[in-house]
């Protein structure tokens, strides 16, 4: 082998090793900070994780209490969020499948869709409160709050819709409709039965994502100090309340806004999980 | 018999059809329903803000002057403040997501490759405020009581970045928040780019592995070209969710609406500001805080745009469109 030959392997190959030697660098960097992250709100939250923090509501400084009335106010809200945004959500993606795949409108409503789904959420809230809140005389409700954290269910619902239904096999649509089917019943009771573990995928997805939404809430539902079931007044959710406690100063506020956290976190990362199990599932049962 | 079935049948097909044209109908009107959405979205802002605007003019991007109590408006700061916090976060997060994506498609043992690319996809859904806690109870001090006293003593002196880098040991900052939102944006652009990078095919690195390419060959000069457009896409996407955040940021920026040009003395941005101050805002404060919505509205919505048509790209290339 000659000698500018051995230089330039040799050149070749030490670039080579360098360069995995920084991509494995970069891999534990993004780790590492990860894992602290993630550490850190065990260490932080698992000691103030308990039953108080399900039966007692919202303390004032320096006293013991729970987060009871910020739980149900999640839930609530979030509910409403999924009930609201998934029908219409569902609704489109359909359209956008099965009647406006080749269309231009099908490609306009597409690009916008895929444009509100990594729209910043503070946006949307914002959006609901000129929209809603400042029409309704300027009082802050759970409604409110449940339509903005809909306006961010409605995008991701459209796109596993969408997805979920275009891979559903043409075949079956031609099978079905040339028993005389009409075309409505093809779609509600062939295409969604076919599609609906994906479907629900993108349910748990968007609930994932609603679940720790701060922002959008700051504007529409609020925050409330104390236990509210009235969805027309304004209303607390745990991540309001982490917003409020953390950084307050106060001891118990902040183990609290802690506990939120790790709440929070456990919930969002078994809803992904269990995403992904039903669409696993859905994946051999097509094999 | 046939005399009493076929009026029947007809009747129900007719009934049929126009179930049909309902139903059609019903979705075409969700789907345009999204699209009004967005246009909703940015005039009921602007429609909100239309008062703040017409008193300010151009001012409002121009001037660093934000004084609710006197109604001067000057928005130059937040805006200033979004930007170098989104280019401190693309700074960082680019370059470890591409070492992140090289390692995941081409390094790693096969076994290890699903799982930690699992958990990168799941920590990518993790809710920003978490983020933002984890930057003010931990990070916060660390820069508090190391980076910024080194860097206001090594970097501080030098003649022209110099200027960025002086200020207090106060913690919180546009360095902070730039770091904060690039370790929230790692997960994210990872993700994408490693979804990419699997779509180059096969028989176009093998081809580079037989003509003896290293890995870091294959990568940068056969897998990158490929999926050049797209990986651009992943980082504006990226690029949007560092304009637009606002929990992880209000926590550690600092809340300050004077000018600084140090990017260790506290600042603002405009998600911040707005998270901040909206609550308690009078009617024409509140005004200029949609205003300001819109103007977020508007930059993020090109930069997105930027990212969904680049994405295009990629799959019109694999011939999916």
């Amino acid at each position: 082998m000659s000698a500018p030959s051995a230089s330039l392997y040799r050149r070749r190959s030490v670039t080579n090793v360098v360069a995995i030697g920084l991509s494995c660098a970069a891999a534990l960097f993004g780790l590492a900070f990860l894992g602290w992250i993630l550490w850190t709100l065990l260490a932080k939250g698992l000691a103030h994780l308990d039953l108080s923090l399900f039966t007692q509501d919202q303390p004032p400084p320096m006293e013991e209490g729970g987060l009871r009335n910020a739980i149900v106010g999640s839930l609530l809200m979030c509910g409403m969020g999924v009930l609201i945004g998934t029908p219409l959500g569902i609704a489109a993606g359909t359209w956008l499948a099965e009647f406006g795949n080749h269309r231009r409108l099908g490609a306009a409503v597409r690009f916008v869709n895929d444009i509100l789904l990594s729209a910043p959420s503070i946006v949307l809230g914002l959006f609901v409160y000129a929209a809603f809140v400042m029409n309704t005389g300027g009082n802050f409700s759970a409604i409110a709050g449940a339509l903005s954290l809909a306006f961010i269910v409605l995008p991701v619902v459209v796109r596993t819709t969408d997805e979920m239904l275009r891979l559903v096999p043409v075949q079956m649509r031609e099978a079905a409709l040339s028993l005389g089917i009409p075309q409505w019943k093809v779609t509600v009771q062939v295409l969604y039965r076919s599609a609906l573990p994906g479907i629900v995928t993108g349910i748990l997805l968007a609930l994932a994502r609603i679940a720790g939404e701060t922002a959008p809430l700051l504007f529409t539902a609020f925050g409330n100090e104390f236990f509210s079931l009235k969805i027309g007044g304004a209303m607390s959710a745990v991540p309001l309340v982490m917003y409020k406690f953390a950084g307050s100063g106060y001891e118990n506020w902040e183990h609290l806004a802690w506990a939120g956290a790790l709440l929070i976190t456990l919930f969002v990362l078994a809803t992904s999980l269990l995403a992904r199990a039903f669409l696993l599932r859905k994946r051999a049962a097509h094999d | 018999m046939n005399a009493i079935a076929v009026p029947a049948s007809s009747r129900r097909d007719a009934a049929d059809a126009r179930h049909d044209r309902q139903f059609r109908w019903l979705l075409t009107a969700t789907a345009v329903f999204v699209l009004v959405t967005l246009a909703g979205a940015a005039l009921s802002m602007l429609w909100g803000g239309r008062s703040v605007l017409a008193h300010e003019g151009l001012n409002f991007f121009i001037s660093s002057d934000w004084n609710p109590v006197e109604n001067r408006y000057g928005a130059l700061v937040p805006i200033y403040g979004t930007i170098v916090t989104a280019v401190i976060a693309m700074a960082i997060a680019v370059p470890v997501s591409f070492g992140i994506a090289f390692f995941l498609t081409e390094v790693a043992p096969r076994w290890m490759r699903a799982p930690v690319g699992t958990a990168i996809e799941l920590l990518a859904g993790i809710p920003s405020i978490i983020y933002g806690m984890w930057g003010f109870f931990v990070l916060m001090p660390v820069m508090r009581e190391h980076l910024i006293p080194w860097l206001d003593a090594h970097v501080g002196p030098l003649p022209v970045i110099g200027a960025l880098f002086r200020g207090p040991p106060i913690g919180a900052g546009m360095l902070t928040s730039g770091i904060v939102l690039s370790i929230m944006v790692i997960p994210f652009i990872s993700s994408t780019m490693r979804e990419v990078f699997l779509t180059v095919p096969t028989r176009l690195k093998e081809s580079a592995y037989a003509l003896g390419a290293t890995k870091w060959e294959v990568s940068w000069d056969i897998v990158l070209p490929y999926t050049r457009s797209a990986v651009i896409g992943g980082v504006f996407l990226g690029l949007g969710r560092a304009l637009g955040e606002t929990m992880a940021v209000a926590f550690v920026i600092g809340n300050s609406v004077g000018f600084t040009a140090s990017l260790l003395e506290p600042s603002t941005t405009i998600a911040a500001l707005i998270a901040n101050d909206f609550g308690e805002a009078t009617e024409t404060y509140r005004a200029a805080l949609l205003l300001l919505g819109f103007v977020l509205f508007v930059v993020t919505l090109v930069v997105l745009a930027i990212a969904r048509l680049m994405l295009l790209n990629l799959s019109r290339k694999e011939g999916n469109r």
